[in-house]
């Protein structure tokens, strides 16, 4: 389902542009609205969520999508925690679905799924890490590196099993929108995958808008 | 493998389990596990750790990225998030096990089936999935930080077009089995609780049986390494850790 969100970009209260293979990290408040823009269409926000006052609790994709009996997340879905608590709600998509059961590139997967001496290409992981490294004082680690959603990334399942990486169904422009439930940490890689479709063979930039909690 | 052969295999260990309950162990590389339904609509909760850097876990994304596949059977590797595989199908009469619904927890159990208390129930109590894998991980330094993804072994959901899910209940039926051959050390964490989306009116209590033997060496045409490319590009980092960390034995 498709929904346009009312709120005008001019009225965010933070604006960030995260370069392709760059990670953004910031808390979002309760109430709080983040909009994720796919300004050139195609592109994979590989996004982990954190409960600010519990980093140890966690975004959870399997809690996530046996809630709503539903691999797809869209307009509507709410994103559990590993303790079973909706962290945010998916509340304007102009995409269509996002994927939560592809994970994120790492230099090691890549080693297995294109070739042993692509291992020092740039991944999401590597992003990761680095994200949590530099901004320990959320006291993250490789343990809280978990199952993320990526967001405007097409991954459909089949009937009989099957699982492929496809060419997007983002566009320029187009974004998504969640509401936070409750004080979360917000972990973004903006994909550097140059090995698959997911970003069309060529990362571009993503933006990141906060809204205020209506008043 | 024939009743014969497998009578002819030493077996180095071998016990039933009750459904509801939990347990683990570290196995060696070499060392094949074989998970059997006893009464059919078991499920086995699963999750794998190195036991030398338990940082380094069961990958259920990568795992299915790597196949492009949504379900697992004969023929799949289980990888860890380094790239490496924990262990590989090497037999199976199910044909579908899951590893994108996670567990049962308190509140599933409580919701669906209602909880039974130990004060009450003593050992026929409602554990669920959740709680035995941090019972367990807890055994070896692990807590809720390290959960993860888990498999579901016996255990199908399907999806449909629009994305649903769907359980299928008959999907693991009496005498169903499923053997893993493990291509390094691994922890293994399971579970016999109930799949978080079994319909069943009353709390499952499936029984299983698992029985530890010792792997042929890896043949060259090897079934699961030449399962997918990506499979023997898993292996190529499997023989380079071993090389590498245990000189001698890569």
């Amino acid at each position: 389902m498709l929904k346009e969100s009312t709120r005008d970009p001019a009225t965010a209260v933070d604006r960030k542009t995260i370069p392709a293979g760059d990670y953004w990290i910031q808390e979002v408040e309760r109430g709080q609205v983040l909009r994720i823009v796919d300004l050139k269409g195609n592109q994979a926000a590989d996004t982990l969520f954190y409960s600010a006052a519990d980093p140890a609790e966690r975004y959870s994709a399997v809690d996530t999508i046996r809630a709503q009996r539903n691999v797809y997340l869209g307009v509507g879905s709410k994103l559990l925690s590993t303790s079973g608590n909706v962290l945010l709600e998916i509340v304007a998509d102009t995409v269509g679905r996002h994927d939560t059961l592809g994970g994120a590139c790492a230099t090691e997967s890549n080693t297995v799924r294109y070739a042993l001496e692509k291992k020092t290409m740039h991944a999401c992981r590597d992003s990761w890490l680095l994200a949590v490294a530099e901004n320990d004082h959320y006291g993250l680690t490789k343990r809280d590196i978990a199952h993320n959603i990526n967001f405007f990334m097409n991954v459909p399942i089949t009937a009989d099993g099957g699982l492929t990486f496809a060419d997007g169904v983002s566009g320029p422009g187009k974004y998504v929108e969640l509401v936070a439930a409750t004080d979360v940490i917000a972990l973004i890689s903006n994909c550097p995958q140059l090995n698959n479709p997911c970003n069309a063979y060529d990362p571009t930039p993503v933006e990141v808008l906060i809204f205020a909690a209506p008043a | 493998m024939t009743p014969a052969e497998t009578k002819a295999r030493e077996v180095l260990y071998e016990e039933e389990i009750a459904g509801g309950k939990h347990w683990s162990f570290v196995l060696r590389r070499g060392s094949l596990l074989r998970l059997v339904d006893l009464q059919g609509g078991a499920n086995v909760g699963m999750l794998f750790y190195n036991p030398h850097n338990t940082l380094e876990r069961y990958n259920a994304p990568d795992t299915l990225k790597c196949q492009h596949t949504f379900k697992l059977t004969r023929g799949n590797c289980l990888y860890s998030d380094m790239g490496r595989v924990f262990c590989s199908i090497v037999e199976d009469s199910v044909g579908w096990h899951d590893t994108v619904c996670g567990s049962s927890t308190r509140a599933i159990v409580a919701e669906r089936w209602g909880l039974q208390s130990y004060q009450e129930h003593r050992n026929d109590w409602t554990l669920n999935g959740h709680d035995s894998f941090l019972v367990e991980g807890g055994k070896y330094g692990l807590g809720r930080r390290d959960l993860a993804a888990n498999v579901n072994w016996f255990s199908k959901v399907a999806v449909e077009d629009d994305g649903s899910m769907v359980f299928d209940p008959h999907n693991a039926k009496a005498g169903g089995f499923v053997e893993l051959r493990f291509e390094m050390d691994t922890l293994v964490l399971f579970h016999t609780c109930p799949h978080p989306l079994d319909p069943s009116p009353e709390y499952p209590r499936r029984p299983i049986a698992y029985q530890i033997t010792r792997a042929a060496p890896v043949a060259g045409d090897d079934y699961c390494r030449g399962f997918r490319p990506e499979n023997g590009r898993g292996f190529e980092n499997n023989r380079i850790y071993h090389l590498l960390s245990h000189p001698g034995a890569g």
